[in-house]
């Protein structure tokens, strides 16, 4: 029963939102998340102590002639993901306590649909439920982006909706393709899986390259990127939140849970090209990365390069790199948030995100400058930070694959702290510049948010399996 | 004894949280007692720790959690303490007591006192962490969070922008150098399984001297310690690094930090001995480093760059031991050189502190009147840096010159000529700055004066203990004993050389070292102290003044063109050919509907007329099909 309180929940807050008063919507949405968040804190348990299947699944026969039944599953791989939409969820709606929000109404309400949509996602069991809410996911976002988006915001957000819509159009072909060779025209998941195991090489070819098509224009990877850095920098904070730091996890849990155990023989032929792709992502990324002015445009472009990593070490298809995949997931989750948090919070005060007209903020406020290196420190995965052992069972799932492609990737370590450290010391080092002398003290609830990302970088880094331990029996089963 | 080990660093850990999370609102006095008495008390332990294992060669290991796990990878938070960690220990917490003590005096008027002790005590925690790790991985925490606090303490002085440069080049060289360790680890994990020194050790039966795999993973795993122990051609960070508060350069960049690739490479000496390949690489490197930066340091005019650039060459030095087999040599020199580098760091600050902030050496001058102790200390210092007699740095370098020697004589002679040099750097300094007449403003002169008690007590130890230390391995002919290497090579038994007929010619040895001493004395005595001496350099000294243009060469090869690809990247490749791409697609489908459109004319008749056309192609092509 969890799978259908958890995606019903937003959706209800939303509906309350709706009804009630415009004022009220803020805390509406903010109590709504923090139910969410202790409902996965129950499922979580529920997972943890061994519950029965009913507890954890609901499936309900919804098209028997199609064969295909709104089944929802909850395992150790997609708890990760919902703990971390439903923990980024309240965060992300405490980030604007401080700001002024036209039409809240829509805004949060949307913010909470996109959360069931996203929940929804991470446990669907069954081809057509997952591509509803696939697509469903992305209707709030886009509106969000096109209502409450920044200069040129028309043509950007109709870029981004085209282009992921055709991604998606071509992962439906690929499940109709597998529907078609399962035994008794099921869209089950299993029956899928067993459809795509049975296939010719060629038909996986093509089921193949129609998911990954989809799933890499999500993330995105190379060369699919290039509507995602326009994006995030256009869409409001909360939008970015969402895009960055839940929905493009969206690519890398559909690689893991439609598309390594659908068509072995195709993934084993191609992941060579595949895993090559990535890494051209991450050093890619990061040498843009690296000649970014614009600091949101910077993470932007950092965020490809974390994804490409992930990405490689999912197709290393080893327990360690998908492990490391779904730890970073998570770590990435955290960190983004933050740092498009620390981008807001710089742009309110000081009208600019330019790292060249900004500098000396951490003379102005010590407090600000320690959340943005802890986050920077989880971002460049330095040991006990939450970033770190996720990059590390990466490369060495990618290692074990190929040790050259470990070697490339592991750039990574070197160029994300050039930017990193870069930006950090355009933007809170040196002497102050006219507009930051006067930045102001942290509200109380920017500091409640800061917190709690400080605490799980800290926490899981020193700790991390507190994360690791949720996936693994369930990796073992798909892993190598 | 195994419960009191996580104490040693967790001490200095609590003492971080502390004034970490007291800030500034306890005063610096209880901001100073709290972070000198947590490493006090990790030192005795230290202590008690160093005397039981003296007593036993057993290695013990303590388990605190397991850290990370995932497939078959599994490591643990576990510490392993032996003969060689125990004498790491010692060093780490015994001289970082001693400069924590010093800095409280010198950076007593800095306003941001209390931030300084609260990094200096981080910095403690993750270099014992280092030492102290049972597996590759905890040496990794431990490597990648001292240079986060090199990082911070560089740039402590966070308003000038130079010194931000400067610690951001520290950690990103740092990076460069770690990338090749964490590929090193990774490999040893795919060969072995396992991350754990021990079990590794145990795994090498059967594995022949030479073997691809031990040579290829030793080598990577010595690029992370050229990065961390600043060897060419990653050495360039360390003068940078000279930005930070001078009791940094002497606890980081000089006594423990930088000695962190010595203590990986003895560490894993089970693997570097089966590579003698590495090994011959590390000593090349080892000597090239010690010249290079020696001959550099002869025309630096700054205090402490010329300190860090005998930094440089001292851990040259210790590679080259390492690079001949002679662990215990190098980890000796690096107790000697901790004690009278620091002692020479400390000594600088106290001049500094004296000058009013003065560094450069043209404008000091005959200082040792002002400032006796400090110039007693100092001294003491230079005599020992440049072997003077029966001074630790005379022991421990005499040692490494001699196993050099049985290795490869070419090696022996440079290495020897290295010393010399030594010797000079460090006499022209001390004539500089403490002979001759004072060439400092008024105002500087006048408000010259010693540095408080807290600053020169540490001063007086360290120069007792520059001059002592060698006795715990005073070769056999003058009477002493080697304990010290005996002490190690339960741990990192060191390549015995075949021909020891040397060992009976110490006296030579001896008295040519005190021959060479008394020329260069009265050389620099000449040059720098009695004559004017106007800092300005041409031809092949300009060429060593500027640091062979190294710095200039990877600006123009590296990060230059790095910065480069990024615009070209980004301007050239993204925007144009892959978004324009992007965007053409969908233009093509514009102009492609505005065609097709055109077929749309709302005539019945065209209508009818496609219909028919259509089918009849169809047919053609069913009947085709049909055949």
């Amino acid at each position: 029963m969890f799978p259908l309180l958890l995606i019903f929940l937003p959706v209800l807050t939303a509906l309350f939102i709706f009804v009630l008063p415009a004022a009220q919507s803020r805390m509406i949405a903010f109590a709504g998340a923090i139910l969410s968040l202790l409902a996965v804190l129950l499922s979580f348990n529920a997972l943890h102590a061994d519950a029965t299947d009913v507890a954890l699944s609901f499936s309900f026969n919804w098209l028997p002639s199609l064969g295909s039944n709104i089944s929802f599953g909850i395992d150790g791989i997609s708890m990760v993901l919902l703990l971390l939409t439903n923990i980024l969820l309240p965060l992300i709606i405490l980030t604007t306590f401080q700001r002024d929000i036209i039409k809240p109404k829509g805004y949060f309400s949307l913010m909470l649909l996109m959360q069931s949509a996203l929940l929804g996602v991470f446990m669907a069991t069954d081809g057509l439920v997952f591509y509803i809410f696939w697509e469903l996911a992305l209707i709030p976002i886009y509106f969000i982006c096109l209502f409450w988006g920044g200069e040129g915001r028309q043509r950007i957000t109709f870029k981004f909706f085209i282009y992921t819509l055709l991604g998606s159009l071509f992962m439906l072909v690929a499940l109709i393709i597998l529907f078609q060779h399962t035994t008794n025209h099921s869209f089950a998941i299993k029956e899928l899986y067993a459809a795509g195991a049975s296939m010719t090489f060629d038909q996986q070819a093509w089921v193949f390259w129609f998911f990954f098509l989809a799933f890499a224009i999500k993330m995105p990877v190379f060369p699919f990127h290039t509507w995602q850095p326009d994006t995030y920098v256009n869409a409001p904070t909360q939008g970015t939140m969402l895009l960055s730091g839940i929905m493009l996890k969206m690519g890398t849990y559909g690689l893991i849970r439609w598309l390594l155990p659908m068509v072995p023989q195709a993934v084993s032929a191609y992941t060579d090209l595949v895993i090559i792709l990535s890494i051209i992502s991450v050093v890619y990324a990061s040498a843009i990365a690296m000649a970014q002015v614009n600091f949101k445009r910077m993470i932007a472009y950092s965020s490809i390069a974390h994804v490409g990593l992930i990405c490689a070490g999912i197709f290393s298809y080893k327990a360690e790199g998908i492990q490391g995949a779904l730890a970073q997931m998570f770590a990435h989750g955290i960190n983004v948030v933050g740092l498009f948090f620390i981008c807001d919070i710089i742009q309110t005060n000081t009208g600019t995100d330019t790292m060249a007209n900004l500098g000396g903020i951490r003379t102005v406020n010590q407090k600000f400058a320690f959340w943005f290196l802890i986050t920077m420190l989880g971002s460049v995965a330095l040991p006990l930070t939450n970033g770190f052992a996720g990059e590390f069972l990466l490369l060495n799932g990618i290692y074990q694959y190929n040790a050259w492609f470990a070697a490339i990737g592991g750039l990574t370590i070197i160029l994300g702290a050039v930017y990193m450290l870069r930006g950090y010391q355009a933007i809170m080092l040196g002497e102050t510049s006219s507009i930051t002398t006067s930045f102001p003290a942290l509200k109380l609830s920017e500091t409640i948010v800061f917190i709690v990302i400080a605490g799980i970088i800290v926490i899981s880094g020193i700790y991390p399996k507190i994360i690791l331990d949720i996936s693994a029996w369930d990796v073992q089963l798909i892993a190598h | 004894m195994e419960t009191f080990i996580p104490l040693i660093p967790l001490m200095p850990l609590i003492g971080f949280a502390i004034l970490g999370l007291a800030g500034n609102k306890i005063s610096k006095m209880l901001a100073a007692i709290i972070g000198c008495a947590s490493i006090a008390i990790s030192f005795a332990i230290s202590l008690m720790v160093f005397n039981s294992q003296m007593h036993t060669e057993e290695a013990v290991t303590v388990t605190l959690f397991k850290w990370i796990e995932a497939g078959s990878f599994k490591t643990e938070l576990a510490f392993l303490v032996d003969h060689l960690t125990a004498a790491f220990l010692l060093v780490i917490t015994g001289v970082g007591l001693l400069i924590h003590i010093y800095s409280a005096g010198y950076m007593h008027k800095d306003e941001a006192h209390n931030r300084f002790f609260t990094y200096l005590n981080l910095f403690i925690f993750f270099m014992l962490l280092l030492v102290m790790g049972n597996n590759y991985l905890v040496m990794f925490i431990g490597w990648e969070g001292v240079g986060l606090c090199s990082y911070l303490l560089i740039g402590f002085w966070h308003k000038v922008s130079e010194y931000n440069k400067a610690a951001n080049k520290a950690f990103i060289m740092n990076r460069i150098g770690d990338l090749g360790l964490l590929l090193g680890i990774l490999l040893l994990y795919k060969q072995f399984g396992t991350l754990n020194f021990l079990d590794i050790k145990a795994n090498l039966s059967g594995i022949e001297s030479g073997n691809t795999t031990i040579v290829l993973a030793t080598l990577l795993l010595f690029v992370g310690a050229m990065g961390k122990s600043a060897q060419i051609p990653l050495h360039t960070w360390l003068p940078d690094a000279m930005a930070g508060p001078t009791p940094v350069s002497a606890l980081i960049h000089a006594a423990t930090m930088v000695t962190a690739g010595i203590y990986m490479v003895v560490r894993s000496n089970f693997l570097y001995t089966l590579a003698p390949f590495t090994l011959e690489v590390i000593a090349i490197i080892g000597l090239v480093t010690a010249l290079v930066a020696a001959t550099i340091a002869l025309f630096q005019n700054d205090i402490k760059k010329v300190l860090a650039y005998s930094t440089l060459s001292q851990l040259g030095y210790m590679f080259l031991a390492l690079g001949v087999g002679a662990y215990s040599s190098g980890v000796f020199h690096v107790v000697t050189h901790a004690f009278f580098k620091a002692l020479l760091f400390l000594g600088a600050g106290s001049v500094i502190h004296a000058m009013s902030g003065e560094q450069d050496l043209l404008k000091m001058g005959g200082l040792r009147k002002k400032i006796p102790l400090t110039f007693i200390t100092f001294l003491i210092g230079v005599l020992a840096i440049s072997g003077f007699p029966f001074t630790s740095g005379f022991v421990s370098k005499d040692e490494i010159l001699l196993n050099v020697y049985y290795h490869n004589k070419l090696y022996f002679y440079l290495a020897a000529a290295g010393s010399v040099i030594t010797a000079f750097y460090m006499l022209r300094l001390l004539m500089l700055a403490f002979f001759g007449n004072f060439r400092g403003t008024k105002e500087q002169e006048h408000h010259l004066h010693e540095s408080p008690s807290s600053m020169t007590i540490p001063l007086v130890i360290l120069a007792i203990l520059s001059v002592v230390a060698g006795l715990v391995q005073l070769p056999h002919i003058y009477g002493g004993h080697p304990y010290f290497k005996e002490f190690l090579d339960t741990v990192a038994p060191s390549v015995e050389p075949e021909d020891i007929t040397m060992a009976t010619k110490e006296w030579l040895f001896l008295g040519v070292t005190t021959l060479v001493l008394g020329i260069i004395y009265f050389i620099t005595r000449r040059f720098y102290a009695e004559q004017s001496f106007s800092g300005i350099y041409t031809g092949l000294k300009k060429f060593l003044a500027n640091k062979y243009y190294i710095d200039e060469l990877y600006s123009a090869v590296i990060t230059k063109p790095l910065n480069h690809i990024g615009q070209l990247f980004y301007k050239i490749f993204d925007k144009i050919i892959i978004d324009g791409g992007v965007n053409g697609v969908g233009k093509l489908v514009n102009w492609s509907s505005t065609k097709v459109r055109l077929i749309q004319t709302g005539k019945t008749g065209f209508y009818m007329f496609a219909m028919v056309l259509s089918l009849v192609v169809f047919l053609i092509v069913g009947l085709y099909n049909l055949i």
